[in-house]
């Protein structure tokens, strides 16, 4: 019932970003590869040969199994990490360490335990936020994702789709030029996930950004994306790179039900290496199934 | 609206259950958590300790000159607080412990952060230091009276050695140890340096830097007595190595009750503190 309150914000009065208009950024990777050293002296490449340029204000989903470095990359847009070999560029510079272009939204909540849901949330706001803008825009954004009645409490007094949606907001925060996203939505059940999506289509039309969101979820991609890439390996080669990069028609809201994104969908979960009708033929993983390591 | 009555009613009906309990029987908290069960219950051996200690002294099971009774302890305590010396001794070691302990525990936490947090500090401090702790404290005394000799520096040096210790390991360990996603979260959010440190990185090991400062406490009052029983004119290590020379073992039972006395209610300080930074930092 709480939720209720984010349909209105679907009308384009900024929902979260009352009087900024920041811009968004263009975000381009060239030839981006990343391996891990492991034991023995070897190192075991992650990804390899990344290359795409996403556009100012275009959501870019990124869909793959666990484990084939959807977080590395988003984490090394962020500067959170660094490339082996290739590059990031946002906004035609080189990301430098945790660039402040950008804001994380963490696959993990990763709250502060002894701050309020309040606090927290209010870390995210850029620095030199005037006090009762940010203020007020944390109030807002705490609005927004639902967690009003529990704005005072702690991290350890909530639920963990409630700390993840504590975690989206902090993100939203900082109203960055591009906004990473590393699955937001994992830990949520059917009906709030589907409203959380809605938000950040209305956060995104009211403010533009460019987001780059990691997802298992095959349907949110499709509903929320102008464009999916899907990582993946090709050939014998160690490290997943780009195996496969839809552009999905139609604007948004786009009608879940649609036949032509049935058919894309089909495409995808093939290539996750899902059988149509169900069945897992990889050993990896099925795409639904929120997978949230607590 | 539905949702709502729903909502209120589930309270409601919680209350009444609870007042129903309430009538058939006192308000149920367990023994253990009552105020008036935790006071006595640990004022049982102390007092219990008290009876037996005067009756073995009443039915001379023990010659006084062995064992004397609480009425002479007591009888001495007057004796000394009439001459000044109750109050003047107590002062002393108190104020030698609080200067010791604030100068050796303030150096812990800065060395600590300083290994805690900078991998260089970690490899030019951590190895002398340990050492230097490996050190037993009473092997600083000698070389303290020659530099200091008797006086009010060389006792809080040594009292201060003994507090940085607890505070140094413990930080410097708990620093270490912060969840690096979290110090990751705050970085990505524009933190550095010392904004960092007090947003993420001093919270995270405030409860710990607690237990360390009451472990220094503790230690502080260790190395008073043995700092002023080995050099002193004043303080209750004086008036335990004074009355050893003197046989006055009254006077000497007086000093151990009265340093588990002022232990106790100075780490009782620290104590309530630290459940303060558990409640709000924990
Ligand atoms: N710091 C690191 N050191 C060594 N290996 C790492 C490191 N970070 C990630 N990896 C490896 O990189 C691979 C990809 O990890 P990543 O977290 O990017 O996967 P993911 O696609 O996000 O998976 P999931 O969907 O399960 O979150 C994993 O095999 C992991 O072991
Ligand atoms: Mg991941």
């Amino acid at each position: 019932m709480y939720l209720a309150s984010t349909a209105p914000a679907a009308s384009g009065s900024a929902p979260a970003r009352a009087g900024t208009a920041d811009a968004a950024f263009a975000v381009e990777f060239e030839g981006l590869g990343r391996s891990f050293p492991s034991d023995r002296g070897a190192s075991r490449t992650v990804l390899r040969d990344v290359s795409i340029s996403v556009q100012p204000g275009e959501v870019l989903a990124i869909l793959g199994t666990s484990g084939c470095g959807k977080s590395t990359l988003l984490r090394i847009a962020g500067g959170l990490d660094s490339a082996t070999a290739g590059r990031v560029l946002i906004d035609g510079t080189p990301t430098v360490d945790f660039d402040d272009r950008t804001a994380v939204g963490f696959q993990e909540p990763r709250l502060l335990p002894w701050r309020s849901i309040t606090d927290n949330v209010a870390l995210g706001l850029p620095r030199g936020t005037p006090k009762a803008d940010g203020a007020a825009r944390v109030a807002r954004l705490i609005e927004l994702v639902g967690l009003s009645d529990f704005a005072g409490h702690r991290p350890r007094e909530i639920s963990g789709g409630m700390a993840q949606r504590a975690s989206l907001a902090r993100a939203l925060a900082r109203n960055p030029g591009v906004l990473l996203l590393d699955e937001p939505f994992g830990a949520l059940d059917a009906l709030t996930r589907l409203k959380m999506q809605d938000l950040l289509l209305d956060v995104h039309a009211a403010a533009p950004t460019t987001v780059l969101l990691v997802t298992h979820d095959v349907d949110e991609a499709l509903q929320l994306a102008d464009r999916i890439i899907l990582l993946g390996r090709s050939n014998e080669l160690d490290g997943s790179t780009i195996a496969q990069e839809i552009v999905v028609p139609g604007t948004r809201p786009r009608d879940r039900g649609s036949a032509e994104l049935a058919e894309l969908r089909g495409r995808l979960l093939d290539g996750l290496g899902i059988d149509r009708h169900g069945q897992a033929r990889g050993v990896e993983t099925t795409t639904a199934i929120p997978h949230f390591p607590y | 609206m539905t949702g709502n009555d729903t909502l209120t009613s589930d309270p409601r009906t919680a209350d009444a259950v609870g007042d129903d309990r309430g009538n058939g029987a006192a308000p149920t908290r367990p023994l253990t958590r009552r105020t008036w069960f935790v006071v006595v219950g640990g004022a049982l051996i102390p007092v219990l300790v008290l009876s037996i200690w005067q009756l073995v002294t009443t039915l001379e099971l023990v010659p006084v000159s062995q064992l004397p009774s609480p009425a002479m302890v007591w009888t001495a305590a007057l004796e000394l607080a009439q001459r000044g010396e109750l109050g003047l001794y107590t002062a002393i070691s108190t104020q030698r412990v609080l200067i010791g302990f604030a100068i050796g525990a303030g150096l812990g936490l800065v060395f600590g952060a300083v290994v805690g947090l900078s991998r260089l500090g970690d490899i030019l401090l951590a190895p002398s230091l340990g050492a230097i702790r490996a050190v037993p404290s009473l092997a600083w005394v000698p070389l303290l009276i020659i530099w200091l000799k008797y006086g009010e520096e060389s006792k809080i040096t040594l009292i201060a050695i003994g507090a940085f210790f607890p505070v140094y390991t413990t930080v410097s360990a708990a620093l270490r140890h912060v969840d690096r996603q979290l110090v990751e979260a705050g970085r990505a959010f524009g933190l550095n340096g010392a904004r960092l440190f007090t947003t993420v990185q001093l919270p995270a090991v405030l409860p710990s830097v607690v237990s360390g400062l009451r472990l220094a406490l503790a230690q502080a009052w260790l190395f008073l007595v043995a700092a002023e029983l080995l050099g002193a004119s004043m303080g209750l290590g004086f008036l335990l190595s004074d009355s050893q020379n003197n046989g006055r073992l009254d006077r000497i039972f007086l000093a151990i009750v009265l340093l588990a006395l002022l232990g106790k209610i100075t780490d009782s300080l620290v104590g309530l503190f630290e459940r303060w930074v558990n409640k709000r930092w924990g």
